[in-house]
């Protein structure tokens, strides 16, 4: 236990993902030994990123306009849509050159146990999407685990009034993993060899 | 380092740090224990899909100073599997998980019995043989039974006088006789009452034929007795599907 704003510090810091109190600790002693211009520029650049990054109102990606690269992008397949959990997914799925679609961030999974149901989500912005928008096919992405299979379930239940094909990326991905953790290779295999699910 | 072997239900999974996850594991002779499994998110890990919730394990831990490490992983079955396929059973199923997890609130204090009815229910939700929901309404009244909140259906829950009686008190217990009636009573449909003691015993014949609007009710009145019996609210209850 140290004293104010040291403390107060530690305490912030170990609240961020990954970072246990040891960490937390480390982290708050490097920057009480740098150099006041670097500490001010990384405060800088923390508040920038919270005023200039946005999401998308498409897709959900970040951007730091209303509309994001990818849905501005008009050589982009605007029938397909391939949802995902959340948007740094995007960069895994764009490495595998396999996919020339736009996106749709969910912005996580359905875990009633946390207490995310369906509403938490952005599965209202996708169905209006493809309500109006011209959209031939949905490919679910969601991660190869539990949850991401019983929110895959959720959207096909969804999704097949609308008539629109849905499909799944193929198996081949580790059951339990994370896309974010998959290599381009497999995942480039999984979105080429897809399967319809509705 | 120490270790023990058990077996047990996967409760919950968090994320630790990069590619951790920390996993709630109902076990057989342990009671609840909550272990680091190392490296399960990336997808090249040996057990990653094993440690999810739902799975059925045989696993070896190490015992750690605040949490202990699983080693070893052997999948018997993965309910989950089975279950994420149809988005009714799958929210049936997580609520009976979190149930497992409040109903078992000290760590390592062996809940055998509480294991051994969660097993039972997961197997009766992919079985198909009952209802889902009624499965979950039986399984959340004997589980609450098993942790010493077991509602009467027939005397009166606080003078025992003999019934059946009409009012039902979440506070009280169970069904009332007319002196010891709480304010806070319903009177519920007498099949409805018939049915909850069903439920209760396991008499599936009368369960079975019971009607919507009894199962309803018996459905709201469960959830009410189960939100007074845990601090807080119980999360996934809300989403399940009626
Ligand atoms: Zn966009
Ligand atoms: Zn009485």
């Amino acid at each position: 236990m140290y004293e104010g704003s040291l403390q107060d510090l530690i305490d912030a810091l170990g609240k961020l993902p990954g970072v246990g109190p040891k960490s937390a600790q480390r982290l708050a002693f490097h920057f009480l030994q740098t150099d006041s211009a670097t500490v001010q520029n990384l405060a800088n650049l923390l508040l920038e990123v919270k005023q200039k990054v946005k999401s998308c109102k498409t897709c959900g990606a970040v951007s730091e306009t209303d509309s994001c690269n990818i849905c501005n992008d008009t050589r982009r397949d605007v029938s397909i849509i391939c949802v995902i959990e959340e948007a740094k997914d995007i960069s895994s799925i764009e490495k595998t050159r396999e996919f020339k679609g736009r996106y749709h961030v969910l912005g996580g999974v359905i875990s009633p146990i946390d207490g995310i149901g369906p509403d938490q989500l952005r599965i209202k912005e996708l169905t209006s999407r493809v309500t109006n928008e011209e959209i031939k096919e949905v490919i679910v992405a969601t991660n190869p685990n539990l949850e991401g299979e019983a929110t895959a379930a959720f959207l096909v239940r969804i999704l097949e009034p609308s008539g629109v094909l849905v499909t799944r990326l193929a198996s081949g991905l580790p059951v339990g993993g994370e896309l974010e953790y998959a290599d381009e290779v497999t995942l480039g295999r999984a979105l080429k060899g897809r399967r319809q699910v509705s | 380092m120490p270790q023990y072997r058990d077996e047990g239900i996967v409760l919950r999974t968090q994320r630790l740090g990069e590619a951790d996850r920390i996993v709630t594991v109902l076990t057989r002779n342990t009671g609840r224990v909550r272990a680091v499994a190392k490296g399960v998110r990336k997808t090249t890990s040996r057990f990653g899909a094993r440690v999810e919730p739902f799975g059925h394990i045989d696993a070896h831990f190490h015992i750690g100073k605040s949490l202990d490490i699983l080693s070893q992983v052997e999948s018997f079955y993965s309910y989950g599997a089975t279950l994420s396929q149809d988005y009714a059973k799958w929210t049936a199923g997580q609520a009976m998980l979190e149930t497992a997890e409040r109903l078992t609130p000290e760590e390592k204090e062996p809940a055998t019995q509480q294991y051994l009815l969660l097993i039972a229910g997961l197997r009766a939700l992919i079985k198909n043989e009952h209802d889902a929901n009624l499965v979950l309404d039986s399984y959340l009244l004997r589980s609450l039974s098993l942790a010493g909140y077991s509602p009467t259906f027939f005397e009166c829950a606080r003078c025992g006088d003999e019934g059946p009686h009409r009012a039902f008190s979440v506070e009280a217990g169970g069904t009332t006789c007319q002196e010891c009636r709480a304010a806070s009573s319903v009177v519920p449909a007498p099949a409805t009452i018939a049915l909850m003691s069903a439920l209760l015993t396991g008499d599936w014949n009368v369960a079975d034929a019971s009607e919507l609007k009894y199962r309803r009710e018996a459905s709201g009145i469960i959830a009410a007795y189960l939100q007074w019996h845990i601090e807080r609210g119980l999360r996934s209850l809300r989403m399940v599907e009626r």
